[in-house]
């Protein structure tokens, strides 16, 4: 029982960090870093679904049998880049909202929105 | 991987929780290795220990290192309280997952097997991932060689304008020039990663590797060139409009071969046509697929780097 769903909890557990970071600090950045984190769990879940015990990697070979679910890595792969791709088009909106507001305090933020409306 | 997450959420200094971020990826890598994802573990490498740390350091140059925790507007109490409630739930959740590694699982049902015990005949490429990446689900790899074509687009309108200006700036200095030992360890490296590059491409229909790992290490390399010699040098040989007219030929590329094999009577992205023999088809068409993913991804991260360095080097000059 705990060790056939020990990888779910870290999976779990990782989330709930990442989503900590998330809502609880106010700085982009670490908002960004919080959510690239809660990506990677969901990333290390999809392929712990896909391991099968005594298989190997999907590469085809004579001689072996079991092999480990190639569906999961092929989305997580593309899933990886894609992420990156997203989470730099997130850093430069954080830039641009720096140079625009001199902070990346989302708090700050909203004063300085509050006072111009 | 969780005692770097709770550092990451406790230090308020960004450039130790980012380096904490590398550290947290290429453990991941690790532990894809130990789950037999062997292409995914590359990716991790490359994409998360690499590229995204260096993205991450760029934007904190602009931005600066340090900052005060202030109090936000939600009370810490409540996020912790929210966290567990979701927290507990899932693990409530997790009480119905099947049991971790074994093969009559739901997943391992559907369409698995059939990619698993058929492939080999219908595509004629050992590595069964690049082969589904490519044909079985080439419809989902051409989306998301478009999302980040697209990416690198939105970076580009973010960012992306005072070019006029950043040649005027040509004289600045080379950021290493006074690492002699590095620049010539470098410029020694920047060859075989390179050419590593290509052979991650090329071998990818029967190693690990493909068009998005490869395209990842090229765009490393020339991101090495330009850390050593200063990225208007780097600038000077990858010419910006030859990098954005090699972003659009990479996807380009990817949806011709689609249309051609409708021209040729089959379906979007159907290998089969392409040549007489359907197996031999699959591989060109493979072979083609990956060189357009390979071509997006490595100058679409060009792109984003190019900007963002471009950035911080536009603000020193303001300082100094």
């Amino acid at each position: 029982m705990f060790v056939s769903l020990f990888n779910y909890w870290i999976v779990i557990v990782l989330m709930m960090m990442g989503f900590y970071i998330v809502i609880s600090h106010s700085n982009l950045i670490k908002k960004l870093l919080g959510l690239s984190i809660f990506q990677a769990s969901v990333f290390i879940m999809y392929i712990s679904m896909g391991k099968i015990e005594g298989g190997t990697a999907p590469i085809l070979e004579e001689g072996i049998k079991t092999y480990s679910n190639p569906l999961p890595h092929v989305l997580i792969l593309t899933a990886i880049v894609v992420g990156i791709a997203t989470v730099a088009v997130g850093l430069a909106l954080v830039v641009r909202i720096h140079e625009e507001y001199g902070t990346i305090e989302e708090n700050e933020i909203q004063e300085k929105d509050n006072k111009t409306c | 991987m969780v005692l770097t997450v709770f550092i990451i959420n406790r230090s308020t200094d960004l450039l130790a929780s980012i380096m904490l971020t590398g550290i947290f990826s290429l453990l991941s890598a690790g532990f894809f290795v130990l789950m037999d994802a062997v292409d995914v573990a590359f990716t991790e490498a490359a994409v998360g220990a690499g590229i995204s740390t260096i993205l991450m350091l760029a934007t904190m140059s602009l931005i600066g290192q340090h900052y005060e925790r202030r109090p936000t507007r939600h009370l810490p109490l409540f996020a912790v309280a929210i966290v567990l409630v979701t927290g507990s739930l899932l693990v409530y959740g997790t009480m119905d997952m099947p049991v971790f590694g074994k093969a009559d699982t739901p997943v391992q049902q559907h369409v698995a097997p059939r990619y698993l015990n058929q492939s080999m005949d219908e595509i004629g490429v050992p590595n069964v991932v690049t082969s589904v990446l490519a044909s079985y689900r080439g419809f989902d790899t051409f989306g998301e060689t478009v999302v980040i074509f697209t990416a690198g687009l939105g970076v580009l309108a973010l960012l992306g304008y005072r070019r006029n200006k950043q040649q005027e700036s040509n004289h600045a200095m080379p950021a290493m020039s006074s690492h002699k030992i590095l620049r010539v360890i470098g410029s020694l490296l920047i060859p075989p990663i390179m050419l590593f590059a290509l052979y991650v491409q090329f071998h990818g229909d029967f190693g690990p590797g493909g068009g998005f790992q490869a395209g990842v290490i090229f765009a490393a390399a020339i991101i090495l060139h330009s850390m050593l010699f200063g990225l208007s040098k780097t600038r000077q040989i990858f010419k910006d409009r030859s990098i954005y007219l090699a972003a659009g030929a990479g996807v380009l590329l990817y949806g011709g071969v689609g249309v051609v094999s409708m021209f040729k009577g089959g379906n979007f992205l159907d290998y089969n046509v392409l040549l007489s023999d359907a197996v031999s088809g699959q591989h060109i068409g493979i072979l083609l697929v990956e060189l357009g993913v390979g071509l997006t991804v490595a100058t679409v991260m060009l792109i984003v780097f190019f900007n963002f360095s471009a950035r911080v080097d536009h603000q020193q000059e303001e300082k100094s």
